[in-house]
């Protein structure tokens, strides 16, 4: 569903060029959900954000679903992809009702039955019927990402992508969270890629992992063997440590 | 339906539909206004002014502005004449009345200019950078450069004289502002994630400024221009001051008060009365600009 090949991101032009992520490769079957993690400054949102099409990638390909994606992305390629972000506090336009925030990509998408859809849509994330009419700024943190994530799904994508979406919000939202994009991605076969700095997070939603350090991809793990220790790379390492906290010299 | 259900209705943190989540913001940025006294006579000074314009000629006789009568030249006040008559023998309160159509006339055409140039400069500065940002910028920058009622002076010289050509000498040397001001709100919000989120959606940039950005933008572009209304009253008062403005028998008060001032010691109203009306009208506007600041203010906080 996902392919990277040989997938390079650089910022800026010329001379002040900076290459945030270089020559990453990696797959995700359909229905797979996939972790990203590295410290901050390792290019893991960069690669999440090639993928989106938010930025373009300087070399090699981004495949989804069979297409390789153009620089420029038509309405029907967007609509495979959709993402959500970290901060629920800056990612709904606080002068739009969740009702009108729901609409747009309907309309942007050209989808009939906004009404059914949006009803659906909130249904699905565990929002009522009294939430439609509200404004960003009369809801709590857990219930902004709920409809950003309701936002994600409303077109319908195959690929969900998830920006550190539980590290803006209390530890016990941070739960129901998680728990709503589990169900999620079960009821709905919908790929997943995550990135997060919590190996808890990835471990509790995502079956492969890939750990990134530097712009590069280090190694490719599942979430048992992070949770078992069973891993190859330093780097990996010495993530497992410092999350588990208990170690000195880290 | 009751005062007391209407209230619940419009407050009602769960609105059951668009039409009454919009009233409710509405109303609850309308209950912060209502509690600034400042604002509120501001308002009151605005909306009179503009009451007075419509009903003006109810208030007084639509000839009595412009009728000269050289018998009734420079009479005090009495009861025929309120605040007196003019070197003319015209009555001054009639014509002071009769003005506030010239200047509200002003201050919409303006403004009418003035928000949708600068928008249509500062968006796509804002939005798109490079060099599409570093040309409007420039030209923003020229028109900045110069004086603005020397400009204006300048404009409205080569243009002629006349209320059509005093609004765009006006609305030429208003807008960089407002350019400014909507580039600046722009940058703060073009990488904001609803922004990316619409982005992901497929919206166009047109739709992506027309729907996402435009409308944090224009709270404050219209705050700044009910600010700025004293200066745009002032600078077409100094024009008609000058004569580049509405021209005679208009009663323009910027004119009027041209009119009064070699007899200003003896005949102090001629010129003081237009005069009052041009401080009052900006200190109206200046008033309600600090109040639709002070919501804005605590919505966005």
């Amino acid at each position: 569903m996902i392919r990277l090949e040989q997938v390079s991101v650089r910022y800026g032009q010329g001379r002040h060029s900076m290459t945030a992520a270089s020559g990453i490769s990696f797959s995700v079957p359909p229905g797979e959900a996939f972790g990203l993690v590295g410290e901050s400054g390792s290019g893991k949102s960069t690669v999440l954000r090639a993928i989106a099409g938010l930025i373009p990638h300087a070399e090699g390909q981004v495949v989804l679903a069979g297409q390789p994606m153009p620089k420029q992305r038509n309405r029907a390629q967007r609509r495979l992809v959709q993402m959500v972000f970290q901060d629920p506090y800056g990612s709904l336009h606080p002068n739009q009702t969740v009702d009108q925030t729901l609409a747009s990509p309907l309309r942007i998408q050209g989808l009939g039955d906004g009404e059914q859809r949006i009803a659906t849509a909130l249904r699905e994330v565990g929002l009522g019927p009294e939430h439609r009419f509200r404004f960003p700024h009369q809801l709590s943190g857990g219930q902004r990402q709920r409809v950003a994530i309701a936002r994600a799904l409303i077109v319908a994508p195959q690929i969900l992508l998830l920006d550190e979406p539980t590290s803006a919000l209390d530890v016990s939202v941070q739960a129901e969270i998680l728990n709503l994009l589990v169900r999620l991605r079960r009821e709905r076969g919908l790929t997943m890629l995550m990135v997060s700095h919590d190996l808890a997070v990835i471990a509790h939603l995502c079956d492969r992992v890939g750990v990134m350090q530097q712009g590069a991809l280090v190694e490719l793990t599942s979430s048992d063997a992070l949770a078992t220790g069973a891993v190859q790379h330093r780097h990996t390492q010495d993530l497992l440590r410092s999350s588990a906290g208990y170690d000195i010299r880290a | 339906m009751s005062g007391t259900t209407m209230r619940g209705w419009l407050l009602d943190p769960a609105p059951h539909s668009r039409r009454q989540a919009r009233f409710g913001r509405w109303y609850r940025a309308w209950l912060s206004f209502q509690s600034n006294s400042l604002a509120m006579a501001g308002l009151l000074i605005v909306a009179s002014l503009v009451l007075i314009a419509i009903a003006a000629p109810l208030l007084a006789d639509p000839n009595a502005a412009t009728l000269q009568n050289l018998a009734q030249r420079l009479q005090p006040s009495s009861a025929a004449h309120w605040f007196g008559t003019d070197e003319l023998g015209r009555d001054v309160f009639a014509r002071v009345v009769f003005g506030s159509r010239i200047t509200l006339t002003i201050v919409a055409l303006v403004s009418a200019i003035v928000v949708p140039v600068g928008l249509g400069i500062g968006l796509p500065a804002g939005y798109f950078g490079g060099s599409i940002d570093a040309v409007l910028m420039r030209l923003t920058d020229i028109f900045l450069a110069f004086p603005r009622l020397v400009l204006a002076l300048a404009f409205a010289a080569a243009l002629g004289p006349g209320i059509e050509n005093a609004v765009i000498a006006i609305a030429l040397t208003a807008w960089p502002p407002y350019a400014r001001l909507a580039r600046a709100e722009t940058l703060t919000r073009r990488n904001a994630e609803f922004v990316q989120a619409a982005v992901l959606q497929g919206a166009s940039h047109a739709s992506i400024l027309a729907r996402q950005i435009v409308p944090l933008c224009l709270s404050s572009v219209l705050i700044r221009l009910t600010l700025d209304m004293a200066g745009i009253i002032i600078t077409a008062a100094g024009l008609g001051f000058l004569g580049l403005g509405a021209q005679p028998p208009a009663p323009e008060w910027g004119a009027m008060v041209a009119s009064g001032r070699q007899v200003l010691l003896t005949q102090w109203w001629v010129a003081t009365i237009p005069g009052i009306a041009i401080f009052i009208t900006s200190v109206g506007f200046n008033l309600l600009g600090d109040g639709l600041r002070d919501v804005s203010d605590s919505r966005s906080a």
